[in-house]
């Protein structure tokens, strides 16, 4: 048992981990880089989810509906950014949690009537519907190793387009002093908007492709959000670097309180949250 | 003075008002409205968020039930008072009390929740309504909170799981391990079943809980695979049961046999597919039961609401029998409450899952069926424990 346990239960952490990036990243763009906090985001990503589900239903494909379900997540994300997000930017965090919190109800009430109460879930893809094994108990379902290579190229590809592109560079700009970025001749607005999108359709993607790993049903948005806002306190606030060390630590920790202190174990999350804070009230990287 | 003269004339108007008023409530039930007022039923139950299909088909099950016999409870029309219980515990006191006192209702049905249940045993204890629980199975509702005027046509948690040990044991298995959610309904599932296997002198490897309602179970599926048991004994239900059952078979356990309450594959199997195939669960109930009166039951439901009956509408049809048999012997005098509890106690309700009666703690006492999944369908392989009856620890009723 013992090292292959250690190692195996360090391979769910880390592909735990690598979820929980995915999600976050959307969440620590939008709360980071624009400054408002989007408690809808869990919302974002049920509606991926549902998305996925429909559109696997309709189409017989699981990858045809998550590419078709990105861009109608995008397309809801910037309409909420342009008819209500908008008027929200120099008013206090209060109402911006306000806004969000009633659409997260609004979500929930509308998938509901939409799709109904059930629960569902989506197959595993044929081609990917084998396993690894590792002992002669235990496999790994191929699955979720996919879903780790995608989370860890999109995590690779989102810090390169913030730190080395000129649009990475208009969005950090525009966080830090948008009036300046303004009068330089950038459309701020757009590129809130797009960035809203973005952050939108990230948490999208991220429901959509775990659909097969997870049950859709109404309000699973719910409990991924408050570990999204975990990792991006534990982060700092707009590092996507930050955030993905801080989805690591809290899938690393979720994973081995569950084993090893398992009274504890949904505390262990927030015990992590808590002895980072202190050791750097700020985040790792703000 | 004027002034004086006023308000006290007032008070004394209102004051016989009152009387009035209470003398109003106290004389009719009996004599002057006597059969002909409607009888007031409440359902505490859940119409929104995750629980709310099973709300439904509870209400749908309790209708049919009157409906096809005349519609009438006791002879007098029947006023129906919903309230969306939302599943929330902390509002449980607040919402049966809409119910109890606002609506002054003859008999609350209700609910789904275990924690919406506690809540409302403490307000109907006080009130003295009689209360028919229509699913949650929290032990302690029919244990140390028991009441003349509680009864249940549900089941408790230990009833769904404790007759899985016998099985167990049966097929030879030694090392056991359980897993459920943190919470009262799994832990209570969980000490049912180790209650029993014990008892037939299995042991227990591993006794694993997650915080409610995480669904992230790979850590967990990791340390099953490393201990090896003979069987894993687990108490999901709705979005975590399709999930772990998925993860469980992705994980390669499918070849250690994988035991549970029947709520496991209940309503998520053809979701589940393929990974569901073999799984064992026990239940009060299973929809491929062979029995007339199951399917004359399930036949008129998919008539009646177009769609397929599950346990919790059986459970609501039977709520419906229960208040009829009672309301029946009474002649509809639902003040009568002496007589109403006796007349419900000794009822003998023919139900969809097969006949049942009640226990001295107003529990069911049921035969818990043994089911398998074959080919993608929920497969009847008999009766695991006959007539089992709750042990109703702390009830001093009876």
């Amino acid at each position: 048992m013992d090292f292959w346990f250690f190692l195996i239960q360090v391979l769910n952490g880390v592909q735990y981990g690598l979820l929980l990036f995915l999600v976050a990243s959307g969440l620590t763009l939008i709360f980071g880089i624009m400054g408002i906090i989007n408690l809808a985001h869990g919302a974002f990503y049920m509606l991926g989810a549902y998305l996925a589900y429909w559109l696997a239903r309709t189409t017989g494909s699981l990858s045809a509906a998550v590419l078709l379900s990105l861009p109608i997540a995008a397309a809801i994300g910037y309409a909420i950014e342009a008819l209500l997000v908008r008027t929200l930017y120099r008013r206090d965090h209060l109402d911006q949690v306000l806004l969000t919190y009633g659409l997260i109800l609004i979500f929930n009430e509308a998938t509901r009537m939409t799709w109904g109460a059930d629960v569902h879930g989506v197959p595993v893809p044929e081609a990917l519907n084998w396993s690894i094994k590792l002992t002669d108990t235990l496999s790994y379902p191929a699955y979720r190793l996919m879903l780790s290579g995608v989370c860890a190229v999109l995590a690779v590809g989102m810090y390169l387009v913030i730190s080395r592109t000129r649009f990475g560079m208009w969005v950090r700009a525009g966080a830090s002093n948008r009036d300046m970025v303004a009068a330089l001749g950038i459309n701020v607005k757009l590129l809130f908007g797009v960035v809203f999108a973005i952050g939108a359709a990230l948490a999208g993607l991220a429901g959509a492709i775990s659909t097969p790993i997870t049950s859709v049903a109404p309000g699973m948005g719910d409990s991924v959000l408050i570990l999204c806002f975990v990792v991006v306190v534990i982060g700092g606030v707009g590092s996507i670097k930050g955030a993905f060390l801080g989805a690591m630590l809290i899938g690393l920790a979720d994973t081995f309180g569950k084993v090893f202190v398992p009274d504890f174990a949904s505390f262990t999350v927030y015990g992590v949250m808590a002895a980072v804070l202190l050791w750097k009230p700020r985040g790792l990287f703000a | 003075m004027e002034n004086m003269k006023g308000i006290s004339r007032r008070t004394v108007l209102r004051a016989g008002a009152v009387v009035a008023a209470g003398a109003g409530g106290f004389v009719p039930t009996r004599f002057a409205i006597g059969n002909t007022a409607k009888v007031k039923v409440g359902f505490l139950l859940p119409y929104s968020g995750t629980y709310a299909g099973l709300g439904e088909a509870v209400t749908n099950g309790f209708k049919l039930a009157l409906e096809e016999r005349g519609g009438k409870l006791g002879g007098r029309d029947i006023q129906f008072i919903a309230v969306d219980d939302e599943s929330n515990p902390a509002k449980g006191p607040e919402n049966t009390n809409k119910l109890v006192t606002g609506e002054n209702v003859d008999f609350v049905v209700g609910p789904v929740h275990s924690g919406v249940a506690m809540g409302m045993v403490k307000v109907v204890r006080e009130t003295g309504t009689i209360t028919v629980i229509a699913n949650a199975g929290a032990g302690a509702a029919t244990g140390p909170l028991c009441a003349p005027n509680i009864f249940r046509t549900s089941f408790t948690n230990w009833q769904t799981a404790y007759p899985m040990a016998k099985v167990a044991a049966e097929r030879g298995m030694k090392n056991v391990v359980t897993m459920s959610w943190k919470y009262a309904a799994g832990e209570e599932a969980v000490a049912g079943f180790e209650q029993g296997f014990t008892k037939a002198g299995g042991k227990i490897a591993k006794q694993i809980l997650v915080p409610f309602p995480q669904e992230e179970f790979q850590a967990n599926l990791t340390e099953i695979a490393a201990l090896k048991p003979d069987g894993v004994f687990v108490f999901f239900a709705g979005s975590g049961a399709l999930k772990f059952v998925k993860d469980y078979a992705a994980a390669g356990l499918k070849s250690i046999p994988l035991m549970g309450p029947g709520f496991l594959t209940d309503g998520v199997l053809k979701e589940q597919g393929a990974a569901a195939e073999g799984v064992l669960t026990t239940l009060h109930y299973a929809d491929a039961l062979d029995t007339s009166e199951n399917k004359a039951f399930r036949g008129a439901y998919r008539k009646a609401f177009s769609k397929e009956a599950d346990v919790y509408a059986v459970q609501g049809y039977d709520a419906g029998q229960l208040l009829f048999q009672g309301m029946g012997t009474v002649k509809g005098d639902s003040a009568a409450k002496a007589d109403l509890i006796a007349a419900m106690e000794t009822a003998v309700i023919k139900s969809p899952r097969g006949t049942f009666t009640l226990s001295k703690a107003h529990n069911p006492v049921q035969d818990i069926y043994l089911r398998q999944v074959k080919g993608g369908q929920e497969v009847v392989l008999g009766v695991a424990e006959k007539a089992l009856a709750d042990p109703a620890i702390g009830c001093k009723m009876g």
